[in-house]
């Protein structure tokens, strides 16, 4: 962030006439148009789904994964920009850790959003700077309960009982309200969270193409790709 | 001349059967000067959580000042009171960011966590802390309380017999260092209710 952020002292984020933040509007529509990801929360646990189209079956897909944890008990996911993304990742684990050595205890998903959050909205109020590409959604389990937040360029976080961001997430939000009850189990959580992905869904899904991640009381994890396979093989 | 005597004073806590006790000298003495009878070291942290920082008076106030700081924030944003193992991590954390001018006191934390489990913990200048199942001293009598304690101390005390056990053990340590003592005040935490005495002693 050295060098041009430096140079300017003045925000590109600046008002319209009509009271709008533009660039944020603008940031909005790049995860608007970003890969679909979908966030259930459970009686038992969350589950996040994403969608991780490769441009070319060149692509190795196990390299890189987009749902990532950022301590035992929190993982994260997106729709936008890679990169901004992984800026941000790096963030939340270092809050996280930053928490654990001030307090002895690990961070509480919502203090670790409130965290991201405040970083995201410092580069809409910055010199020199634009806001993320990213709309982040971030679950936890703390305390016994689970958690389902997501954090919006702007800097604003929500938390949610089930919500679907990136291309066609309308289509996805009405699919969860008609299909959302609060008693879902978690298994049952997974299988609707797969056929929402399903709904907006450009081709054959497969193992590869999709990535699932879950948080439970024994903590967070990204499901491995045969786990993924077997999930698929009873939707599908 | 030691800073960590140039005011004198001691600070006790002690495990019981599902309560803890702390307990503090009153004197407040520069050098050999005694100046004030009602300078306890002890402050209250949580509503079950208390802290004694025995040592150079000037950070006694100082220290617990900027932890109340540090905690109310910490309340504020988390909408939940500090427990006491976060509270003993953030002295430890606030003393070691001060590793190379550090403030002079050596805090002892005593209080009951969620669950109603006695929790004490003492720790040095620079943040080294110390979290045993028994007793916890710190001061200028430290060694005389070391001694008392070792003896007078066993598992399982209730709260009236805890009481009797740390009031002697602090009273008498005191008596053996001529900068300590002058008062004593004594803090009995239960699960459900927290007793404060005040402990004749000899005033010299």
């Amino acid at each position: 962030m050295a060098g041009t952020s430096e140079r300017y002292s003045f925000s590109l984020t600046t008002f319209s006439p009509s009271g709008k933040l533009v660039q944020i509007e603008y940031a909005l529509g790049a995860v608007a148009s970003g890969a679909p990801t979908i966030g259930i929360k459970a009686t038992n646990g969350v589950v996040l789904a994403t969608e991780k189209k490769h441009k070319s079956f060149l692509c190795d897909e196990s390299s890189v994964w987009k749902i990532e944890s950022i301590t035992p008990n929190i993982g994260m996911c997106y729709s936008g920009m890679g990169p901004d993304y992984r800026l941000l990742v790096k963030n939340a684990r270092k809050a996280a850790q930053t928490y654990l050595l001030q307090y002895g205890e690990q961070i509480p998903t919502i203090q670790l959003v409130q965290r991201v959050a405040n970083v995201m909205q410092e580069y809409t109020h910055s010199g020199g700077v634009r806001p993320f590409g990213v709309s982040l959604l971030i679950c936890g389990w703390d305390n016994g309960k689970p958690a389902l937040l997501q954090c919006d360029p702007s800097g604003s976080f929500f938390p949610w009982k089930a919500t679907a961001m990136g291309k066609n997430f309308t289509t996805g939000k009405t699919f969860l309200e008609k299909r959302y009850n609060p008693d879902i189990e978690l298994q049952d959580a997974i299988h609707t969270a797969i056929l929402a992905l399903k709904e907006s869904f450009e081709g054959q899904m497969t193992a590869e193409n999709i990535e699932l991640g879950l948080v439970t009381e024994r903590g967070f994890r990204r499901l491995t790709v045969p786990e993924v396979q077997d999930y698929l093989a009873n939707v599908l | 001349m030691s800073i960590m005597s140039y005011n004198g004073g001691g600070v006790v806590a002690m495990k019981g059967k599902e309560c803890v006790a702390i307990a503090s000298d009153l004197r407040f003495g520069i050098q050999l000067q005694t100046i004030g009878l009602d300078f306890d070291k002890i402050f209250q942290a949580g509503p079950k959580l208390y802290v004694g920082f025995p040592g150079l008076a000037t950070d006694t106030q100082t220290v617990h000042q900027r932890l109340k700081f540090r905690t109310n924030l910490y309340e504020l944003r988390e909408n939940r009171k500090v427990s006491p193992k976060v509270y003993a991590s953030m002295v430890g954390n606030l003393l070691y960011e001060h590793r190379f001018g550090p403030y002079f006191v050596e805090p002892v934390v005593a209080g009951l966590d969620a669950n109603n489990q006695p929790y004490i913990c003492a720790f040095d200048l620079i943040g080294c802390a110390n979290a045993p199942d028994d007793f916890v001293v710190a001061g200028t009598c430290e060694e005389q309380m070391y001694g008392m304690c070792e003896s007078l101390w066993k598992p399982d005390l209730g709260p009236e017999e805890l009481f009797e056990v740390i009031s002697q053990a602090l009273v008498n340590a005191c008596d053996r260092d001529a900068i300590s003592g002058w008062g004593a005040r004594v803090y009995v935490i239960e699960k459900d209710k927290v007793t404060v005495r005040n402990v004749r002693t000899r005033m010299d």
